[in-house]
């Protein structure tokens, strides 16, 4: 069935079948690969874009449900200048990656995490991160990722990123 | 602090240089397996086994070729027609691609469908329609060798039982001696059970057949993309894929931790299926098929003794072991090495006298076993020493650090000779120990256990000072499949002083692209900014072994070093040819070479560069470029000292880790922020197996918990906030004197942990526990020594 929706700004109508995934219009139609898949069962978060603002894993969400609505994924992250957002920053800064695989899903639900909590505790992160599994990092970096993107955001200067290895 | 000999501008050795890949990763702009999308790529999905152990009496595929996009359906018969129905393993055994009779292991591929859309396989594969005839299935390894158990290995001729193989090392009539003599003796039973890597990207391939040209190109994911290249080429040969027709590709890889380096029978069946129908045939797992079939890690039974004096002095250990693995042998270990490097299992303690001894068994579950960052079952080896060290400490009344302590291998007794065979390289195993203590606070910890145990509270404190194997290895015992375990570097610096760098390694995350610059930037003082590491196209990068058992510093990064430094040499050629000075006249500082007394005349290394293409001595070489193949003269030992302080819910068994202090030595180290990272994600992959996952089948070979919904891989919640440091004991004869290190974290921690919740339980007569230790099975224990409710 026919479906419009808005990817990055960017206007959509696309035939689908009924049954097509979220995460396999994005990344199979649309080309958008940064959005990954990690498991079957909706545990791992991987897929995690931004549906109407809404943090969703798109590998739980049938593509004509997105009928009408917008998708932010995190090819649109950066500013079209190539400014890095400072979630991106933080994360590069703060080596809160290795293989990257989690990341992209990573970044899209720190995105809203942020905007519904400014200033999280480290445990508010923790728990607000809890629906993406990261197999590199063990997350301490992550937490600190998500610590320096509230820092920026709120105009006070991130704490260090050097790594507080004695 | 590191000390840096190069510029913040150059970023050598120490500097925490951000990472070079990063800048991709965060913008979605990676390049995995599944992003490749080729003109008329097919899909593959796989039908596959619901028994553990059956006859196949028929496959129809009559149904599954009516499901609309549906182009082709494999089965076993199709492969045995090209005789590529069975594969070697890695340690000679063989491996059904596709059965023709019988299946092994829940899970087993059975057909495969390719369609024209993943959804319309996924159709097809449900489509498939399999008769079986079930059989007992032998899931318990301890019931292998009953004669009363079917033999499953009905294919190989003249085989009468389920034994694999029989391995042993070390002295065993004078261990028997030791102990028969020894003053304290103790034993426990112990499961280091089956886990999975669980790398948060599964496996996966496109297998891209150009029947023109006659060429296959596979990009897949793999951590050793030459050795796959090799084996393709002796499977396939036959039918004219001869190596140089074969380019494999490892591109961005989602994390592997060892579950990347087999052969998988979907790589084979995809390649098959490229090359009968002439076009690309991707195939990606999804999760559930990654922990049900793909390489497990661990299930090692061991029955551990250690014999020692009443003052704590340790005298001799004994381990036997027995190895489940599955249906086959697949478990990717060195050829001479069937149990890896588990005769590491003495540890770091100074004793003469060890026996060590191993029996693998057959299955019904999926082959595997070295996977989960275990540096070829070290995981298992360490496991079992740093246990049995508090277990013996228990036993006489003394501290476990002051036994640690007692019983350390000294700093100036390195390089030194173990009983089983190993030469240690080097460690100051007293100082690490000493920095974990002081930065976990040791002596006050103790004072509060005591208060706490007076009040009926469960306070744990848990040691693990490890030592590691890792570097495969020396050319004299290391192969794969008969190729020794060197690796490769090529260096090529462009006529404007860049640089491109190749290995043999292939990064998963660990950060090459990045280090590896730092190395050559330490080496010939070209910012490490400006050299493009590139890793995994067989076409492109010089022949390596790849990455794993942490062995891509100790021999790729190695060989990264003596590749430079034979450019540094002739950089010095060519600057005393500009300079007009001999070679002996000239002082190198990172980026350029000097006259002696006379700083003023120099030549920068761009300078050189420049030079070796436009203005260099009559009789030498053009360019700027050189390769190494490094054959490592030993593997390195890296070392650790962990310790984990715990407070346990007496009602619930509950388990929250307070404290976990990880100081490590892996020699010099490149950069301290890589490292640390690779520290926080190894020790989750501690804690992990220490109190969450576990592969569990039930008796009829069924797992219980194959997907992310019971197989409990930890979240941000589940994992602690870890404190990292490090001690400095670098490798003599490394040429940068660094150690592997990413899988020590792993290796290290599950033991502290346990040690720590055992510790807590001990006063209740517990002596130990096997991990993944649940809060139910502390309930349990509590219940069984009836301190439940106490």
């Amino acid at each position: 069935m026919e479906i419009t929706l808005k990817v990055n700004e960017v206007q959509h109508t696309l035939d689908v079948e009924p049954r097509t995934l979220l995460v396999h219009l994005i990344r199979e139609n649309l080309n958008l690969t940064g959005t990954h898949i990690g498991c079957d069962t909706t545990t791992c978060g991987a897929c995690t874009i931004l549906l109407d603002g809404k943090s969703v894993k798109s590998c739980t969400i049938l593509a004509v449900q997105a009928n009408g609505k917008s998708v932010r994924t995190i090819e649109s992250v950066a500013g079209a200048d190539g400014h890095l957002h400072p979630l991106q920053e933080g994360f590069k800064d703060n080596h809160g990656l290795h293989c990257g695989f989690c990341t992209p899903g990573m970044i899209m639900r720190s995105i809203e995490l942020l905007e519904n909590n400014p200033n999280p505790t480290e445990e508010e992160i923790r728990w607000g991160i809890s629906g993406n599994l990261c197999r590199c990092t063990g997350y301490n970096n992550i937490v600190k990722a998500i610590e320096y993107a509230s820092a920026k955001n709120r105009g006070v200067e991130p704490a260090s990123t050097e790594p507080q290895f004695v | 602090m590191i000390q840096c000999k190069t510029s913040k501008a150059i970023s050598g050795m120490g500097h925490s240089m951000k990472r070079k890949e990063d800048i991709r990763f965060i913008q979605g702009r990676g390049h995995y397996v599944d992003d490749i999308k080729l003109d008329g790529m097919l899909y593959m999905d796989i039908t596959r086994s619901p028994y553990a152990y059956a006859k196949i009496k028929n496959i129809d595929i009559s149904e599954a070729m009516k499901v609309p996009g549906v182009v082709a359906v494999i089965t076993g018969k199709d492969l045995e027609k090209y005789n590529l129905h069975w594969m070697p393993t890695i340690m000679s055994d063989t491996q059904m691609v596709l059965p023709t009779d019988t299946v092994m292991y829940q899970a087993q591929e059975v057909a495969a469908v390719i369609a024209t859309s993943r959804y319309a396989a996924r159709d097809g594969r449900e489509a498939v329609k399999v008769e079986y005839e079930p059989m007992q299935a032998l899931v318990d390894p301890f019931k292998a060798m009953d004669p009363s158990s079917p033999v499953l290995r009905t294919d190989k001729p003249g085989k009468t039982d389920n034994h694999i193989w029989h391995w042993e090392a070390g002295d065993k009539a004078k261990t028997e001696k030791v102990f028969s003599e020894a003053a304290v003796v103790v034993k426990e039973q112990m499961h280091i059970p089956r886990i999975h890597v669980s790398s948060i990207e599964t496996c996966g391939c496109v297998a891209d057949y150009d029947k023109i040209n006659n060429h296959l190109t596979m990009y897949m994911t793999t951590q050793a993309p030459h050795v796959l290249r090799t084996v393709f080429a002796l499977v396939a040969g036959h039918v004219g894929l001869t190596e140089e027709k074969i380019r494999v590709v490892s591109p961005d890889i989602g994390g592997g931790f060892g579950g990347k380096v087999p052969v998988y029978p979907g790589y084979v069946i995809a390649i098959a299926v490229s090359f009968l129908v002439g076009k690309p045939v991707k195939w990606i797992e999804d999760r559930s098929e990654n922990l049900q079939a793909d390489s497990f890690a661990r299930d090692y039974h061991i029955t551990a003794e250690m014999a020692g004096t009443k003052e704590g002095k340790i005298l001799a250990t004994r381990f036997k072991v027995l190895a489940d693995h599955g249906y086959t042998d697949a478990a990717a270990n060195p050829s001479k090495y069937p149990a890896g490097l588990f005769s590491i299992a003495t540890g770091s303690y100074d004793y003469g006298t060890a026996f060590v001894e191993a029996d693998a068994v057959y299955t019904n579950k999926p082959p595997g076993g070295v996977a989960y960052r275990c540096s070829f079952r070290v995981t298992e080896a360490v496991h079992a020493i740093e246990r049995m060290t508090d277990r013996y400490a228990l036993e006489i009344g003394k501290d476990p650090a002051q036994l640690r302590m007692d019983n350390f291998i000294k700093k100036e007794d390195f390089p030194w000779h173990s009983p089983t065979g190993w030469i240690y390289d080097s460690g100051d195993y007293h100082a690490g120990l000493q920095k974990a203590m002081d930065v976990v606070g040791y002596a006050d910890l103790r004072k509060e256990q005591v208060e706490k145990r007076a009040k009926g509270e469960l306070m744990g404190i848990g040691i693990s000072t490890f030592t590691e194997i890792v570097g495969a290895g020396p050319s004299k015992d290391f192969d794969i499949l008969g190729i020794k375990m060197f690796d490769s570097a090529e260096i090529r610096v462009h006529p404007t002083g860049k640089a491109i760098a190749r290995f043999g390694t292939k990064s998963q995350g660990q950060g090459h692209e990045t280090t590896y610059a730092q190395i050559i930037a330490e080496e010939l003082g070209i910012p490490a900014e400006n050299i493009q590491v590139e890793e995994g196209d067989t076409d492109t990068a010089p022949y390596g072994l790849g990455t794993y058992a942490s062995r891509s510093t100790p021999t790729a990064g190695a060989a990264a070093a003596v590749a430079a430094r034979k450019l540094r040499d002739k950089a010095r050629k060519i600057a005393a040819y500009l300079l007009e000075v001999s070679e002996d006249d000239l002082e190198w500082e990172p980026g350029k070479f000097f006259v002696k007394g006379a700083p003023e005349k120099v030549k920068t290394i761009q300078e050189l560069v420049f030079a070796a293409y436009t203005n260099f001595p009559q009789g030498m070489e053009a360019g700027f470029e050189a390769t190494h193949y490094y054959d490592p003269p030993n593997l390195t030992f890296p070392s650790g000292a962990y310790i984990c302080v715990v407070d346990i819910d007496k009602e619930t068994g509950g388990i929250h880790v307070r404290r976990f202090v990880a100081i490590d030595d892996c020699g010099h180290i490149i950069n301290p922020m890589i490292v640390q990272g690779q520290v926080h994600g190894g020790l989750t992959q501690g804690i992990a197996p220490a109190m969450y996952e576990e592969l569990i089948y039930d008796e009829a070979g069924n797992i219980l918990n194959g997907t992310l919904m019971d197989y409990l891989v930890p979240t941000a919640v589940e994992s602690p906030k870890w404190e990292t440091g490090h001690v400095v004991t670098p490798s003599p004869h490394h040429p940068i004197g660094a150690k592997g290190v990413g899988e020590s974290p792993t290796v290290g921690s599950p033991p502290a942990i346990a040690n720590a919740i055992i510790d807590a339980l001990s006063p209740f007569g517990i002596t130990h526990l096997d991990i993944p230790i649940t809060p139910f099975k502390v309930w349990k224990a509590l219940k069984e020594k009836g301190a439940y409710g106490k």
